[in-house]
């Protein structure tokens, strides 16, 4: 009896400790459509390129192009894919937060976002900067670094198993600074496949037997 | 046996109250409300628990405006948290002696 009061109690506690520190309802689901949509933007960037194959294939490619349309024309395929990501993102963990009986916009999911933009936010800038100097060879490798960044921190808010995409990324962009003319194979697989791989462990690990 | 009994704070001896001390370990601050939600209680049910720890002086209170709203902070202390640390070291002993003779 006394035992069993006891045990409630450290379950109490454990639930409290993690529940007022951590935004427990981002979907995991969200993470393979982010995955799917990096893909399906990587592939039309490609297309892109094809029609100016020095920029990419060329080892001399961080001296970039002067072609500003080329160059907006990625920008806004990069955007496209941030838009849909962040609002399928919003949509499922809304979702899920309603079916958990929890409120989606309360202090952990304030502290998760604060956590998670401010690094992204630098990276973001940088990248722009990047590309004022047009140093494009390492725009891809800084985006999935900075990402890694700002994942491993926002791992403290919520799933700590966030940490662990947040590593790869940071790993595989470093790796893709060795890679120049690769940006967009690198930047698939970080975006893409660790995304779909990270989104459907987390789906079964969390979400299947909540649903 | 007894040593270990005598180390089991009465104080926390709630679910609310452990709730409260759970919540403001592992967080700076948290307001009336999100205390309320996150407990499940009501306005009197929080408001007399965190009297009776503020009372042990093992969490503080701080009231201050938002936007002209009072708004009321809840921190832990050292002593509370030291106290609550070894609650929770006596609670898990006692679980593990109890397992032993079972």
């Amino acid at each position: 009896m006394e035992n069993e009061k006891y045990l409630k109690d450290l379950t109490e506690i454990r639930n409290m400790m993690s529940q007022s520190s951590r935004f427990i309802s981002l979907s995991g689901l969200s993470g393979v459509f982010a995955g799917i949509y990096a893909i399906a933007g990587a592939l039309v960037a490609a297309k892109i390129l094809s029609y100016e194959p020095s920029v990419y294939t060329n080892s001399q490619s961080y001296i970039a192009t002067t072609n500003t349309d080329l160059v907006t024309q990625l920008v806004m395929v990069a955007a496209a894919v941030l838009v849909l990501a962040i609002g399928t993102a919003i949509v499922l963990t809304t979702r899920k937060a309603k079916m958990q009986g929890k409120k989606i916009w309360d202090s952990t999911s304030r502290r998760l976002l604060l956590n998670f933009f401010a690094p992204l936010l630098a990276g973001g800038i940088f990248c722009l900067v990047l590309l004022q100097y047009q140093i494009i060879g390492l725009i891809a490798p800084a985006m999935l670094i900075f990402y890694g960044l700002a994942l491993i921190h926002a791992s403290k808010y919520t799933f700590s198993d966030l940490k662990s995409l947040g590593y790869a990324n940071v790993i595989l962009g470093l790796i893709a600074t060795q890679f120049i003319g690769y940006g967009i194979v690198f930047w698939a697989l970080g975006f893409g496949i660790f995304h779909i791989v990270y989104g459907v462990w987390m789906y079964n690990k969390y979400d299947r037997k909540a649903a | 046996m007894k040593n270990i009994i005598s180390n089991i704070n009465k104080a926390f001896d709630h679910r609310i109250r452990l709730g409260i001390m759970s919540i403001l370990m592992v967080n700076e601050f948290a307001d009336f409300k999100t205390l309320k939600e996150l407990l499940g209680a009501t306005d009197g049910n929080v408001a007399s628990h965190t009297k009776a720890l503020e009372k042990q002086h093992y969490i503080k209170v701080e009231k201050s405006f938002i936007d002209r709203k009072p708004n009321t902070r809840y921190l832990v202390t050292d002593t509370g948290r030291k106290a609550f640390q070894e609650h929770l070291g006596a609670l898990e002993k006692l679980l593990n002696t109890k397992n032993e003779i079972q």
